[in-house]
C-alpha cells in the first residue's frame, strides 16, 4: 500500500485519546498546516459518505475520532460500570458565568449567584475545567479563574466562540418571561 | 399550601426567580410586599423543615425588607427627578441571573449530547517493561514502614558494635543493590536487607535505594495494598547488566 498523508493522519487519530491539534499533527508529519487541513476535511467527508459508525470531531482546538451519537446504547453496555460525569446545576452555573466572563475573581461570580461558589470553584478545579488564570491587579490580588480545554472537551465545543453569544440569551429571556404575561395575555 | 421541591434552589435569586415565575410577575415591576411576604414563608417553611438556612437566604430576606421598607415610606427625594426604583439593583441583579442560568441550561444540553458520543480511553498507565501485573506504585511511608520492620529485627542485635572500620558509602551500596539486582531482577525489601547486620549498614543501604528510586535506575512495587515490596531492576542503557 502507498503510504498517503492521509492514512498517516487517520492512524494517528485513531490511536489517540486526546484530540490532536494540527500543530501537533505538523509536527509529527512535517507537513504544512493546508495539506493537513484539506486531509481532515476529506477524512471528516470519508467517515460522513460511508456511513461509518465513527466521526471525525473538531474539538477543543483540535480534531479527535469519536463514535456516532445513536450507537451510545451498545456501547453503554460494554461499559456497563461506565460513570455519567454530569454536573450539578451550582456547578454548571459557576461555570457559564466563569467561561462568558473569565478571567473573573470569585467575588465577581459570587455577585451574579448569590451565593458562597468558594467549594464549587474547588470542585471544578479539582475536575480540571477550570484553572487559575493569574491574580488581579486589585487591593487583596485574588485569583482569577478561566476555562480549559478539559471545559472544552467535557461540553463537546470546538473552542468558547462556539458558546452562545451573551446577546442571544438575552434575547431568549423574554419569551420565557414569566409564561402568563406573554403569552396567555390574549 | 407550597409545594416545593426541596433542595432544588441553588440560592436566593434562584428562588425569587421560582416565585416570580409561580406567580407570574413582571420581572421589571416586582410586588415587593407579595413577594417578600412569600420569600418569608418559604424560610419559615424551610426552618420548620430544620433545613439549614444559608446565610445567603437571610441576607437576601433583609434586602427584600429593606426595599420594602423603602417603598411604603414617602420618600424625601420624591420631588427630584424620578428617584430611582428601590427595587432597581434587585431587577439587574434578576436578570443576570436569570441569563446565566440559560447559559447553564445550554451547557446542560451541551453535555446530554456530548454523553451520546464517545471517544478512545486513555490506556491504562504502565509505566514498567514487565508483561506481568507491576502492582501499586509504593508511597515513601509503606516505604519507611517496611523499613522500620527490617530495622526492628536487625536493630538490637549489634547494638554495641561500634566499628572504626565501618565506612559504609551511599555509592558503595549503590553498586551493592545495582549487583543483587542483576544477579535477581526482582527480589523483595526484606531480601535485600538481608545479610546486613548493623544499623549503619541498613540505613546506609535504605538511602542507597531511595537514590535509585529518585534516579529510576530501579522500581518498587507492591501487588497488593499492604503487602510485600517488591524491587525491580530497570533496563536502561547506562545500567550495564550481566546479559
Amino acid at each position: 500500500m502507498e503510504i498517503q498523508l492521509k492514512n498517516i493522519i487517520e492512524a494517528l487519530l485513531f490511536v489517540s485519546d486526546k484530540p490532536l491539534s494540527i500543530n501537533q499533527l505538523k509536527q509529527i508529519t512535517d507537513n504544512e498546516k493546508k495539506e493537513l487541513t484539506s486531509c481532515l476535511n476529506e477524512l471528516i467527508a470519508d467517515y460522513e459518505s460511508r456511513n461509518s459508525g465513527l466521526q471525525l470531531l473538531n474539538i477543543a482546538g483540535g480534531y479527535q475520532l469519536c463514535t456516532r451519537p445513536g450507537l451510545a446504547p451498545w456501547i453503554n453496555r460494554l461499559y456497563t460500570s461506565r460513570q455519567l460525569r454530569r454536573l450539578s446545576p451550582a456547578a454548571l452555573e459557576t461555570l457559564a458565568i466563569i467561561a462568558y466572563r473569565q478571567p473573573i475573581i470569585r467575588a465577581e461570580i459570587e455577585v451574579v449567584r448569590g451565593v458562597d461558589v468558594s467549594g464549587i470553584l474547588r470542585t471544578l478545579i479539582e475536575k480540571s475545567l477550570i484553572r487559575i488564570m493569574g491574580r488581579k491587579k486589585v487591593p487583596g490580588r485574588p485569583i482569577m479563574y478561566g476555562t480549559t480545554q478539559e471545559f472544552l472537551l467535557h461540553f463537546g465545543l470546538e473552542d468558547l466562540a462556539c458558546l452562545p453569544k451573551m446577546e442571544e440569551l438575552k434575547e431568549l429571556l423574554p419569551a420565557d418571561e414569566p409564561e402568563g404575561e406573554v403569552r396567555e395575555g390574549g | 399550601m407550597y409545594q416545593v421541591k426541596l433542595g432544588v434552589f441553588e440560592g436566593p435569586l434562584d428562588l425569587l426567580l421560582h416565585l416570580i415565575r409561580k406567580h407570574e410577575l413582571d420581572i421589571y415591576d416586582i410586588p415587593i410586599v407579595m413577594i417578600t411576604q412569600q420569600y418569608m414563608e418559604y424560610l419559615k417553611l424551610m426552618e420548620t423543615l430544620n433545613l439549614d438556612i444559608a446565610g445567603e437566604f437571610l441576607v437576601m430576606a433583609s434586602t427584600l425588607i429593606y426595599i420594602k421598607s423603602r417603598t411604603l415610606l414617602p420618600s424625601a427625594c420624591d420631588e427630584e427627578d424620578e428617584a430611582e426604583d428601590p427595587r432597581a439593583q434587585l431587577v439587574q441583579q434578576l436578570l443576570e441571573y436569570k441569563r446565566f442560568k440559560h447559559a447553564a441550561q445550554q451547557l446542560r444540553e451541551y453535555e446530554e449530547e456530548r454523553e451520546e458520543v464517545f471517544t478512545r480511553q486513555a490506556p491504562p498507565p504502565e509505566d514498567i517493561a514487565t508483561d506481568e501485573d507491576p502492582g501499586l506504585e509504593v508511597s515513601l511511608f509503606e516505604l519507611l514502614r517496611c523499613f522500620q520492620q527490617v530495622v526492628d529485627r536487625v536493630g538490637h542485635v549489634d547494638y554495641y558494635e561500634v566499628s572504626a572500620e565501618s565506612n559504609v558509602s551511599v555509592e558503595q551500596q549503590t553498586e551493592f543493590v545495582l549487583n543483587k539486582l542483576s544477579v535477581h531482577k526482582q527480589m523483595s525489601f526484606e531480601d535485600l536487607f538481608e545479610e546486613q547486620n548493623t544499623k549503619l549498614q541498613l540505613i546506609v543501604t535504605f538511602l542507597a535505594l531511595l537514590e535509585l528510586i529518585r534516579h529510576q535506575r530501579l522500581l518498587v512495587r507492591q501487588p497488593v495494598p499492604f503487602g510485600q515490596i517488591l524491587i525491580y531492576a530497570v533496563d536502561s542503557p547506562n545500567n550495564s547488566t550481566a546479559h
